[in-house]
């Protein structure tokens, strides 16, 4: 991969850092009237999303990252990978690992596109839409009347995932989910 | 889609801004009786200090990086006060705060002590601001004292490592820098931010190690300091000022272990052997200041073409 200088580092930039893939943030300059130009930069590591801040010597550099964001559908699980296929036309495939899954897990069903984040050609994270629609397949009976306010219960959804709905819903429903804050939207 | 990028950066309420903010700046110095000259902005030799980078035209002229050498000749030739408005250039300076070509005042006040300079740097910072704030709180600590109280730094007693340990834990990494380089990141990343807000804040009697164009002297205390002095607002520094160095020959040195194959301004030094005015000058970002005034983000929205549009 290319080496980048502090002067082409710019929002979304992938680089690696301490042998990590990172996505950059933010970069500022900082030159002191009389002293050495520094560069602040924040980048977030895209294998656990922590953003860090580092200070460079403007001139520095650091090798680019081969980071690629890859729009894939989801397939099935053989219960140690998951298995994606690209929407692009070309079927390629890659496995991902529980790591790489992390808690996109339980919002995965199949035949919805993720953003799966490949970096040396594996995957490394899979993102799941910002919402998504899945069945209800546990709950306690419906509460009829109550379509207001007042009152939430527990409703697994058929990918394993617990999330809060209101009394009324009932099982086989099909709700829509915010995955950013796992919390329910409404009915699909 | 037209091409849009004959277009200025700013708006014209910008535009409007820095026309009163330079009739502002005449009328404060035509007031004070100080001449406004105008030196040449290409000159035979470039600036000494290694961490600026000047630009070379093809006939070997050098952009002046600050007017500071040029006006200093006028002031050993007798000038008396003298203040000066204009464009200078520095490679590589780019970012949301810099632009490689930018508009600095320089003025120098003959006989004058830095504090004298202070009060009217002030001065003129409040009249530049009167439009946004009233009567601004001003400030004034030393370097040392600043260092002690926002990174728990005894600037004078520290040793270099006790100094680099603070500034690898500030730039999150070891940048392998020297003692000015990390006191560089421990001012930018502990000190500029805890300032106070909305205040005007000097602070003077910066470590010897950085005197720059600075005469030396001690402190209270009796540790080598620069009669230097910079000012902060709301987190950038806008100005530069020194208590200007005279010795000749303390100036041929400075040149020379800073110069890095530089050449060095010989006119600059033979006017100073035959004497320079004891004097305080300095020099202030004028497009930051506008910054400040307009809430202006990027200084892209202050400049009527930014670099890019140049």
């Amino acid at each position: 991969m290319a080496n980048y200088s502090t002067n082409e580092f710019k929002s979304g930039l992938k680089v690696m850092l301490d042998n990590e893939p990172c996505s950059i943030v933010e970069n500022e300059y900082v030159k002191p009237g009389k002293g050495q130009a520094f560069n602040r930069v924040k980048l977030r590591n895209l294998r656990n999303g922590r953003v860090l801040e580092k200070t460079f010597k403007s001139g520095d550099s650091l090798e680019g990252a081969d980071v690629m964001e890859v729009d894939m559908e989801y397939l099935y699980t053989d219960g140690e990978f998951w298995h994606f296929m690209a929407t692009d036309g070309s079927f390629e495939q890659h496995g991902a690992s529980q790591e790489a899954v992390g808690d996109t897990v339980k919002w995965l069903k199949e035949q919805d596109v993720y953003t799966v984040i490949l970096f040396n050609g594996a995957v490394l994270t899979v993102a799941p839409p910002n919402f998504v629609e899945l069945e209800v397949v546990e709950t306690d009976p419906g509460v009829k009347g109550d379509t207001a306010n007042g009152g939430s219960k527990p409703a697994t959804l058929s990918t394993g995932a617990v999330v809060k709905v209101p009394l009324f819903i009932n099982i086989g429903e099909v709700l829509k989910i915010d995955t950013r804050s796992g919390e329910y939207v409404g009915r699909a | 889609m037209p091409d849009t990028r004959w277009q200025p950066s700013c708006d014209r309420a910008a535009l409007a801004a820095r026309s009163a903010f330079y009739r502002t700046i005449r009328e404060f110095f035509y007031a004070r009786d100080v001449l406004e000259v105008d030196t040449p902005l290409l000159g035979n030799a470039p600036v000494s200090d290694p961490n600026i980078e000047p630009m070379q035209t093809r006939e070997g002229r050098w952009l002046h990086t600050s007017p500071e050498y040029a006006m200093k000749r006028l002031l050993c030739a007798g000038s008396g006060d003298i203040w000066q408005l204009c464009k200078v250039f520095r490679a590589g300076e780019a970012g949301r705060r810099h632009n490689p070509e930018f508009s600095m005042l320089e003025w120098y006040r003959v006989s004058w002590s830095l504090d004298r300079l202070m009060d009217e740097v002030r001065d003129l910072v409040r009249a530049l601001f009167q439009t946004r704030w009233a009567e601004l709180p001003e400030v004034r600590m030393s370097y040392a004292s600043a260092l002690k109280q926002f990174a728990g730094i005894d600037v004078h007693k520290a040793s270099d490592d006790d100094i680099a340990a603070v500034g690898i834990s500030a730039a999150g990494q070891d940048l392998q820098l020297g003692r000015d380089g990390w006191l560089d990141i421990i001012m930018s990343h502990r000190v500029e931010p805890a300032l106070s807000e909305e205040t005007l804040v000097f602070i003077y009697d910066f470590p010897a190690s950085q005197a720059a164009l600075a005469k030396v002297s001690c402190d209270a205390d009796g540790n080598p300091v620069a009669e230097r002095f910079e000012l902060f607002f709301n987190g950038t520094e806008l100005a530069n000022g020194y208590h200007e160095l005279t010795d000749a020959e303390e100036q041929r040195r400075r040149f020379e272990k800073e110069a890095d194959g530089r050449p060095l301004d010989e006119q600059l030094l033979s006017a100073i052997e035959q004497g320079l005015p004891e004097c305080s000058g300095v020099a202030m970002g004028v497009d930051r200041l506008l910054m400040h005034l307009l809430q202006a983000e990027h200084i892209s929205d202050v400049l009527s073409f930014d670099w890019p549009r140049a």
